[in-house]
């Protein structure tokens, strides 16, 4: 009680105000501030030195012995001027450039649709649109494979029922629409609740208003809506790029059933034949490290670009 | 079911506002469930049948194909299950406790170096967590852990984006004044996490276990460049060694499918369960800072 004297009630004040030093927060962080520089930290140094690492012949007897030496930049000039690493990116581009505006058009046009008075049938299709969530990539891809297989597709049987053949699904410039509709098929859902419960944020009045003056629905969520829920859109957009940087999975599953896809189909492919198919690790940490920072990179252009603090600082 | 619901909107009924945006809706939902429809007809049926009748007519295999999965390898699928269990589960259990832990205390604490920290970690939730595997196999293989369960189970303890909903989670549902009070009634700083902290951010640790859960479920190439003992796989990788193996032995490939339709029922069970409890406006809601 003797505290309760001096110590001012701040009603509002939105900042807590410590006036004695406790060791409480730096106990709460501790644990993450632990496994973030054991996982993420010093993993990302570690690589960033083994990148200017290499195996090279340093006794030029008969049997040259091979040693890990300093090579400075080497590896980098290697892999940037290997042809199928950036092949690698062209095709993640293509696929990336099919996958992201699907994802998010159908994830929009869904929760918009969710959000719009007239639709029925609401909880069982949100339901419905959002189960791929639960279903892993890799799982994913192995399901929509077989969907693909001539020898297992319900499409190609049907198209060979009546007379048209099999649907070629995994072969040839198919497989990008064929890879990205598993991306778009386990994304829209996600990203639709997100949207849509952005979109419950806005205040009704606000539609209301606006359908007395005569706008149309059409104008409604054109007008108002997308506009109010501009930084959840660039959210999903940019988890939308990051996720197809690091596409892996997908490809790799279904490589097992075609011939189409490459050990090097896309980067992070690359960088894994890299490291544990020709065992060349600094190879693989300096993709890995030209990967994970070109990421940051158009992340970074991406919410610039957008001008939008997507992520609050602190006030 | 959506077949019935369409129908009830046949072409002979008068044009109401709300049809087209249903049946919009309609679709997405068919095309989203075809995919599960079709694992879980594939599951019931013998490998003649799965090759030669419709895809999704039901056979009379489905005991049969749950007898081969089980018995596959001495159990092996029974213990990627558990493997996928323990990865995912223990590991977000414990991801959701360290991430509330740090978002409660960069939320209600001030303290020399809590920018910086937490801007540290936001710079985190940009870096494609594929692209550290690599960095995180080479610390792992030098300190000796490579194709233990520490090595898949521990990257997946830490969560930038758990982090940084913790902290918009404790904003948004601590009040400051509660903390005070409590302190006042001489309340232990670790009393007011556990007993006022903890309690009032349950439904945020939820989505962030949810998230996390799913996160690691995923996760494919951590445990494909780490694990190399199969017993040690989770429920991922073991479908994706059956199926490599099944371009040989076709007869592996109908395992492969019912091990798919028996992983992914729970999965769609638990999300199913856990939605009415998470709080998925923390994501956009984070957003309006």
């Amino acid at each position: 009680m003797a505290t309760a004297a001096t110590s001012p009630q701040h009603g509002t004040g939105q900042r807590p105000r410590r006036r004695r030093r406790t060791l409480a927060p730096y106990v709460l962080i501790a644990p993450a501030l632990l496994l973030f520089a054991a996982f993420m930290g010093v993993p990302i140094l570690y690589a960033l030195f083994l990148s200017t690492q290499g195996l090279r012949i340093v006794d030029e007897g008969v049997f040259g012995i091979r040693d890990e030496v300093f090579v400075g930049l080497a590896n980098y000039a290697e892999i940037l001027t290997d042809g199928a690493f950036w092949a690698g990116f062209g095709r993640l581009a293509l696929y990336g450039l099919i996958a992201v505006p699907l994802t998010l058009g159908l994830a929009l046009l869904f929760a918009l649709l969710l959000d719009h008075g007239a639709s029925r049938a609401k909880r069982f299709t949100r339901t419905a649109i959002f189960i791929p969530y639960a279903i892993p990539g890799v799982v994913a891809s192995l399901m929509w494979g077989f969907m693909y297989l001539p020898s297992t597709s319900p499409f190609s049987h049907l198209t060979r029922e009546l007379g048209l053949g099999s649907i070629p699904f995994l072969d040839g410039g198919a497989i990008y629409p064929s890879l990205a509709n598993i991306a778009i098929w386990g994304g829209t859902g996600f990203n639709m609740i997100i949207i849509y419960t952005s979109l419950r944020g806005i205040p009704a009045e606000l539609c209301d208003a606006a359908r007395i003056d005569g706008c149309t629905e059409w104008q409604i969520a054109w007008r108002i809506k997308v506009p109010l829920v501009a930084p959840a859109l660039v959210l999903t957009g940019l988890f939308a790029l990051i996720g197809t940087l690091q596409v892996y999975g997908e490809p790799t599953m279904l490589s097992s059933m075609t011939t189409e896809i490459s050990q090097t189909w896309v980067p992070l492919m690359h960088i894994y034949r890299d490291g544990f198919i020709r065992d060349d690790l600094p190879m693989a940490a300096a993709g890995s490290v030209f990967l994970a920072v070109g990421t940051l990179l158009v992340s970074l252009a991406l919410l610039k670009a957008t001008q939008r603090r997507a992520f609050g600082g602190f006030k | 079911m959506t077949d019935h619901q369409a129908a009830r909107r046949a072409p002979g009924t008068p044009r109401r506002p709300g049809a087209l945006p249903t049946a919009i809706l309609l679709i997405g939902a068919f095309y989203s469930l075809i995919p599960v429809a079709w694992i879980v007809v594939a599951a019931t049926k013998t490998n003649a049948q799965l090759f030669s009748t419709f895809t999704f007519q039901p056979g009379t295999g489905l005991l049969d194909n749950l007898g081969d999965l089980f018995s596959y390898g001495e159990g092996q699928f029974s213990q990627w299950a558990l493997n996928s269990l323990y990865y995912a589960g223990v590991g977000s259990l414990l991801c959701t406790l360290v991430s509330t832990a740090a978002g409660f205390a960069f939320a209600k604490y001030r303290f020399r170096g809590r920018a910086p920290l937490f801007y540290l970690i936001l710079a985190g939730v940009l870096l494609p967590g594929m692209t550290l595997a690599i960095p995180q196999y080479i610390i792992m293989s030098e300190i000796g852990m490579v194709g233990t369960y520490w090595s898949v189970l521990l990257p997946g303890l830490i969560s930038p984006f758990g982090i940084y909903l913790a902290r918009v989670y404790a904003e948004a549902s601590v009040p400051d004044a509660t903390i005070e009070s409590a302190r006042i009634d001489g309340a232990s700083e670790f009393r007011i996490f556990t007993s006022i902290g903890l309690p009032m951010m349950l439904p945020g640790m939820v989505t962030i276990f949810m998230l996390q859960f799913v996160g690691n479920w995923n996760n494919f190439l951590l445990p494909f460049i780490m694990l190399s003992d199969e017993d040690k796989y989770p429920i991922n990788l073991g479908l994706y060694t059956l199926l490599s193996k099944g371009s040989g032995e076709p007869a592996l490939y109908g395992i492969a499918i019912v091990g798919t339709a028996v992983s992914v029922i729970p999965l769609i069970l638990l999300l199913l369960f856990l939605q009415r409890f998470w709080r998925l406006d923390l994501i956009s809601g984070g957003l309006k800072g």
